[in-house]
């Protein structure tokens, strides 16, 4: 049996191509569709940005002017899907979680070779077909919560195209979620015990069972809103005697979960980046394991906040407050963990460091906003106005895309074996924070003062207030150069990095940089103390 | 240790000092212009200043972090290897979850004198003994406080515009015009697909949906002329869908309705 598996490697090996075009091709390597991940989301996020950008320019001014009203909608449907579905999802979970899992739990590989290569090549065809849907008759434009009828009554190729998108997005997500599931808990090394695995398997783990659980209710949902478009099905179409609400609560029922499987992944790589460059252990592992899980318990019941001004009766409204408020607890242990972890270390201030404190700063406040959104009263008054709107950037991009970053800094050496420029860094981190929160921190105001969601046209009295906020997405847009400068010079002329540059000790660090296509030349070392900073050095000395 | 204690004692009484004083000074809100303006504004008062501290508070810990705990030049090594501290992870589980809850219990108390947990009925003096289903809304009125001159609307929006049918008077008018300090009813329905009735002033929203009837009632305290804004994606005109409702003294509202009443016509 072992030969016959060893030979079949081999024979993989041989055919698969060296050098740069592995990234073109239906590689096995779970580093190699790691990094597939990352830079199709990147360029995903470009695309999206654009349309952000896009977005900021029609709402400088109050009239309607920079494009049609329809392509505004369609705009903002795109920007909204591509960022969720194609650049956050994909890159917390696949880009990550692929490239670290089979280090953290000292394998060889994931579970399934073959389905993590199918997972990442659903992505890009479905991507393209999602962003030439603008080309046919117009890309979908009932923003992406598609309710319905909306979705229904606008022209169907674009709406049609969307859901096919999703589906197979949601597919992708399906099998990256098994996958993940599977190593986690059958591919661990011989030794490893689960309470010794670095906390982005956890997370990894939350957020694998969030994605298995929800991801397909969203995928019969969308069947049946294709069946209401192309067979003039009735289940969502009140003329027909069918009830829209009943979309709206399929639909939160995956897309609040989604919520968790963008930043409980990000929780898990900043539990991994704060230690090592705080030189400190993590403080309050096993609180931090379990709050990840009543994170995932809550998650699943509380969609219907997303419903409180729809056809929801006064009780609903009443338990989906207390479920959503209550998230904030386990929440609120992560971040004080993280702050005491901070707390009496040996803190390099580098890149990775300021985008995961810029993280923690944005995060809390997205956050705070949303226990106060959590309360009926609160959110009647500022539901689908800019308020929603900035407190979900806060999460997002504040919590998560901080996040994505950190982790590129502080992974770069790993996957190229050279650092980044660390000023080009610290310039990209103090432009991004200072533009993220110029552009939404103004659009709490704006909501709360009338200004709705998803308009095309406002009154003049708020074009003060946008177009700070224009700014600030400018300054978004700009801070993308000295990063991407950053990664060109730095891959090619890079000062060398060494094995472990960071003398971090989660199990990645304990290979060469790059890695060996098989992880470790010899067995997999077994850590049995990730974040054994400080106690290490002790022994040493 | 007596010396660090004090300066935490000041720091947190200074962040306390700074959010309350933000809190009471800062307004972000609109005009109050119906009762339960007041009643939110007193909700976002206590949130917001809960907020500040919060966010005042671990936003300096971050910072004062970076700052005193940096590794300099000369240092080599790690941190303490502290690992935890069980007492002080309860302490901040168990704040947080009184807090969670203490604002909970508010925001019932906020949400039930808003008139959310009455039973939805609109009282629309036409509607047959058969009572109607009506799925969702804010209803300030129960059976037994029917109000004798309580205004009775029914609200139809479609694609992307609201009408305002009056039944007493038997007249469809595209702005709201309702007297000053007077029980409004509305019963709403959408002709097409989801929008939402909103006035930022009076604090109130609701999603007015097709196929299923909702109710809103409000009392309107100022008199004045305040925008009603579709808050819900109905399609390219979303940001034009737009209203106005008109608050004005009894005899003006009374001027306007006898002036737009329709006297019965016999079909």
């Amino acid at each position: 049996m072992t030969i016959s598996i060893d030979s079949q490697k081999t024979n993989n090996e041989s055919l698969q191509p060296k050098g740069w075009l592995r990234y073109f091709s239906f590689s096995l390597d779970h580093k190699v569709i790691g990094i597939q991940y990352l830079v199709c989301g990147f360029l995903f996020y470009l695309i999206g940005g654009t349309l952000a950008s896009a977005i900021r320019i029609e709402l400088a001014s109050p009239m309607s002017d920079f494009m049609p009203r329809d392509v505004y909608n369609q705009v903002l449907t795109l920007h909204g899907t591509i960022m969720i579905f194609l650049w956050i999802v994909p890159v917390v979970n696949g880009a990550f979680g692929n490239y670290l899992i089979p280090f953290y739990v000292g394998a060889r590989d994931m579970a399934f070779p073959r389905l993590n290569a199918v997972a990442f090549w659903l992505i890009p065809p479905s991507g393209l077909m999602l962003v030439a849907s603008y080309f046919v008759e117009g890309a979908a434009q009932a923003g992406w919560t598609a309710y319905p009828p909306l979705s229904i009554t606008t022209p169907q190729s674009g709406q049609i195209i969307w859901i096919l998108s999703v589906l197979l997005l949601g597919g992708s997500s399906i099998f990256g979620g098994i996958n993940f599931i599977a190593t986690i808990i059958k591919l661990r090394r011989p030794g490893l015990k689960l309470m010794q695995l670095p906390m982005y398997c956890w997370a990894m783990l939350g957020t694998s069972i969030l994605v298995v659980l929800s991801t397909p209710v969203l995928a019969g949902t969308l069947i049946l809103l294709s069946f209401d478009i192309i067979a003039k099905t009735g289940f969502f179409n009140p003329v027909l005697g069918g009830n829209v609400v009943v979309y709206q609560h399929l639909f939160w029922f995956y897309s609040h979960p989604a919520v968790y499987i963008m930043v409980l992944p990000a929780f898990g790589l900043v539990s991994e980046i704060l230690p090592v460059h705080a030189r400190k252990p993590l403080f309050g592992y096993t609180t931090m394991v379990f709050s990840i899980m009543g994170i995932v318990v809550l998650g699943l019941v509380v969609w219907a906040h997303h419903m409180f001004t729809s056809g929801t009766p006064p009780w609903m409204r009443l338990f989906f407050t207390i479920a959503t408020a209550f998230i904030a607890v386990p929440t609120g242990i992560k971040f004080f963990n993280w702050v005491a972890t901070l707390w009496g270390g040996k803190i390099s201030i580098n890149s990775a460091m300021l985008f995961s404190c810029g993280f923690i700063i944005n995060f809390v406040f997205g956050g705070i906003t949303g226990v106060a959104l959590a309360q009926v009263p609160f959110d009647i008054h500022v539901h689908d106005t800019y308020f929603v709107v900035a407190h979900f950037h806060y999460i997002v991009y504040g919590g998560t895309v901080f996040i994505i970053f950190s982790s590129i800094y502080h992974w770069f050496p790993k996957v190229t074996g050279k650092m980044l420029n660390e000023k080009l860094g610290i310039l990209h981190f103090i432009i991004t924070f200072i533009g993220f929160n110029l552009c939404f921190a103004p659009q709490h105001w704006l909501g709360l003062n009338g200004m709705p969601r998803r308009v095309a046209e406002y009154d003049p009295q708020f074009q003060f207030v946008n177009q700070i906020s224009s700014i600030g997405a400018l300054l978004m847009a700009i801070s993308t150069i000295p990063f991407l400068i950053n990664i060109f010079i730095s891959m090619r002329n890079g000062q060398v990095s060494g094995d472990n540059p960071w003398n971090a000790l989660t199990p990645e660090w304990l290979t060469s940089s790059p890695p060996p296509v098989e992880n470790w030349e010899g067995e997999a070392p077994l850590v049995e103390e990730p974040y054994g900073y400080g106690k290490q050095f002790y022994e040493q000395n | 240790m007596l010396n660090k204690n004090i300066y935490l004692i000041l720091i947190i009484s200074l962040v306390f000092a700074i959010s309350f004083w933000i809190g009471f000074n800062v307004n972000l809100l609109p005009a109050e212009a119906s009762i339960n303006a007041p009643i939110y504004d007193e909700l976002f008062k206590i949130l917001f200043i809960i907020g500040l501290i919060i966010f005042i508070g671990m936003t300096i810990a971050v910072i004062y972090s970076l700052f005193k705990f940096r590794k300099r030049n000369d240092q080599i090594g790690d941190g303490i290897a502290l690992e935890g501290n069980l007492s002080l992870e309860i302490v901040w589980t168990i704040i947080p979850s009184i807090i969670v809850l203490l604002i909970g219990l508010y925001s019932y108390n906020i949400y039930d004198r808003m008139g959310g947990m009455k039973e939805l009925n609109h009282n629309h003096e036409l509607m047959n003994s058969n009572p109607e289903k009506i799925w969702a809304g804010i209803s300030q009125t129960s059976d037994n406080e029917i109000a004798i001159n309580n205004l009775s609307i029914e609200v139809s929006a479609m694609q992307f515009a609201f009408l305002f049918n009056y039944p007493k008077g038997n007249f469809i008018s595209g702005e709201l015009h309702v007297p000053v300090d007077q029980k409004v009813s509305m019963r709403m329905e959408s002709k097409d697909v989801i929008h939402a009735f909103w006035v930022p002033e009076f604090r109130i929203k609701q999603d007015i949906i097709p196929g299923q009837p909702t109710i809103l009632n409000f009392t309107p305290t100022k008199v004045g002329k305040y925008p009603i804004i579709c808050a819900e994606l109905c399609g390219p005109y979303h940001g034009g869908m737009r209203a106005s409702i008109i608050v004005e003294e009894e005899s003006d509202y009374n001027e306007w309705f006898n002036k737009n009443k329709k006297t019965e016509v016999n079909l």
